[in-house]
């Protein structure tokens, strides 16, 4: 009897590791995830100067457009704070971006300057890459949030500290519907 | 399709099948050595049935090139296909065509969470793409200049997504032995064929070339002989020559039955990295449409490239055989289940709005 007994425990135990560290695992994938974020944040931060300095010459009448750029800018890099926070600055910088875009729309030799190009380009990639990395994060986050409150694994979260991980959501409908930003400059293929 | 793998369980499938192609390979090696040895040993034997030939030297050595080349094929196969098409590595890129496809492999690389594959550019017009390694540590994705030209920015980021799928879950690996392994056994037969002077440089016939001189030779023995012996190594002598003729038969089956399913699920992953099944169809269009078949890919790289270079008609057939000899689905039932999806997508985000 006690040999079952000793059986029963030996698989408890190894449950307990294997549950534990499925969700030690998957906290620091998704804390990764979230620097992951911060990483295409920063380079978003670093290119803005570059580009307002690029068409300011040719954009003197939209002087609020790139003041709201500036403005969203420097709150975003000000923020600190948590997801929700972060989310709603950078948030903010997206629309402003995405107005932006839209009005160079308007000035043909702003587009057709290599330079514009090249920049476009660049921040095209840094639009994707930030909701790539916030794509990453969000899945992640889900599944450590679903691991934790699920049965029986939910017995483990307290000995694991696991807490549940907010959720970047785009709450801003206007910037769900703005940063459609068709930069491809490829000719479209119409046979 | 049936079968939904997560992605653990297709890593898991692909490390244990490349372990086993390697296996399998080295294990053939050594029954053409040993093969060859027995044959020997057999007509070692003079007046009295007394061999001669008792040291299994063929064999040793055979086993041991085999297992050489199994080696080198793992170490160095990503190197040698890359090698095989012309690629060359986009460092720092130059064009806007060339910045673009960097950019969007490094997206590509954010979304899944992996470092970011080298980037390659083969200069072919037909649109194509391939990713080789061994996995994502040391990934390579290459794409064809005309695939450079004629995509979208979207377009271009489905078949990056697509590839970037074949990398995660580890195909990059199996996909890339085939190739590297095909090559060598298409070679080997190659030349043994040159080497009898017959045949000339098909495949098949330079097996059969080689194999049919080893063939009259141990005729000449067992006739002399006569009886048990000589029948016995005819018997040996017809599996041997037979699985040298199939060689390069059973290779190329083995590339075929390895792809079609894989090619479903990356499509899958590259929706769900991208969430843009709708660019991924049409990138897929455009690549079906376009005319010429892609020249820089042999027949030993087919299997890695997201649509079939050599444009054959068995890729477009359904049912059993298709799925045996085919190395990719059918365009239309890919292209079925991207629109599916995409049409999904549209159907859920018009409900929320």
């Amino acid at each position: 009897m006690s040999w079952l007994l000793l059986i029963v425990v030996v698989v408890l135990v190894f449950w307990l590791i294997g549950a534990y560290n499925g969700l030690i695992a998957l906290k620091n994938q998704t804390i990764n995830a979230w620097k992951q974020i911060d990483v295409q944040l920063k380079r978003r931060h670093d290119l803005i100067p570059n580009l307002v300095n690029t068409v300011k010459g040719s954009m003197e009448f939209e002087k609020e457009t790139l003041q709201a750029v500036v403005d969203a800018r420097s709150k975003a890099m000000a923020g600190g704070g948590g997801v929700k926070e972060t989310a709603a600055a950078e948030g903010a910088l997206s629309g402003a971006l995405g107005k932006l875009f839209v009005v160079m729309e308007q000035y043909p030799d702003l587009k057709s300057s290599q330079n514009v190009r090249d920049l476009q380009e660049e921040l095209a990639t840094t639009e994707n890459r930030i909701a790539f990395a916030r794509q990453l994060y969000n899945d992640v986050a889900t599944k450590y949030n679903t691991k934790q409150q699920q049965f029986p694994t939910n017995l483990v979260a307290g000995m694991a500290k696991a807490q549940v991980a907010e959720l970047w959501e785009i709450e801003d409908q206007a910037e769900r519907a703005v940063p459609q930003v068709d930069l491809s400059l490829k000719p479209k293929p119409q046979a | 399709m049936s079968e939904t793998l997560n992605l653990f369980e297709q890593q898991a499938r692909n490390r244990r099948q490349t372990a086993i192609l390697m296996v399998v390979f080295v294990l053939f090696f050594a029954w053409l050595g040993f093969g060859g040895d027995l044959v020997l040993y057999l007509q070692s034997r003079d007046y009295y049935g007394q061999a001669h030939y008792t040291v299994p030297w063929l064999g040793i050595v055979v086993t041991a090139i085999g297992a050489l080349v199994a080696w080198n094929s793992w170490v160095r196969g990503p190197k040698r296909v890359l090698w095989s098409v012309v690629g060359h590595e986009i460092v720092t890129p130059e064009t806007h065509e060339e910045r673009q496809f960097v950019n969007v492999v490094e997206e590509m690389a954010v979304a899944a969470g992996l470092p970011r594959p080298k980037t390659y550019v083969v200069d072919d017009p037909d649109p194509n793409a391939f990713a080789t390694g061994h996995g994502p540590h040391d990934a390579s994705i290459a794409v064809t200049s005309g695939l450079l030209t004629s995509l979208n920015r979207e377009e271009l980021q489905g078949v990056v997504g697509h590839e970037m799928a074949h990398v995660r879950n580890l195909d990059v690996r199996l996909m890339t032995m085939v190739a590297a392994m095909v090559g060598v056994i298409v070679i080997l037969s190659d030349v043994m064929g040159r080497f009898f002077g017959r045949g000339g440089g098909r495949m098949i016939a330079g097996g059969g070339g080689g194999g049919s001189r080893m063939f009259s030779g141990g005729g000449r023995g067992g006739g002399r002989r006569g009886g048990g012996g000589g029948a016995l190594v005819l018997v040996i002598l017809v599996l041997w020559l037979i699985s040298l003729i199939l060689a390069p038969l059973v290779a190329r089956l083995m590339a075929m039955a390895i792809s079609r399913n894989r090619e479903y699920l990356a499509d899958a992953s590259a929706a769900e990295l991208t969430r843009n099944p709708g660019a991924l169809a049409s990138a897929l269009e455009k690549i079906e449409s376009s005319a010429g078949p892609t020249k820089a890919m042999k027949r030993g790289t087919a299997h890695l490239c997201i649509a079939d270079p050599l444009g054959r008609k068995v890729n477009a057939k359904e049912g059993r055989m298709a799925d045996l000899f085919g190395t990719h689905p059918p365009m239309t039932k890919r292209l079925t289940i991207l629109k599916g999806m995409a049409f999904q997508q549209a159907k859920s985000a018009a409900a929320q709005a």
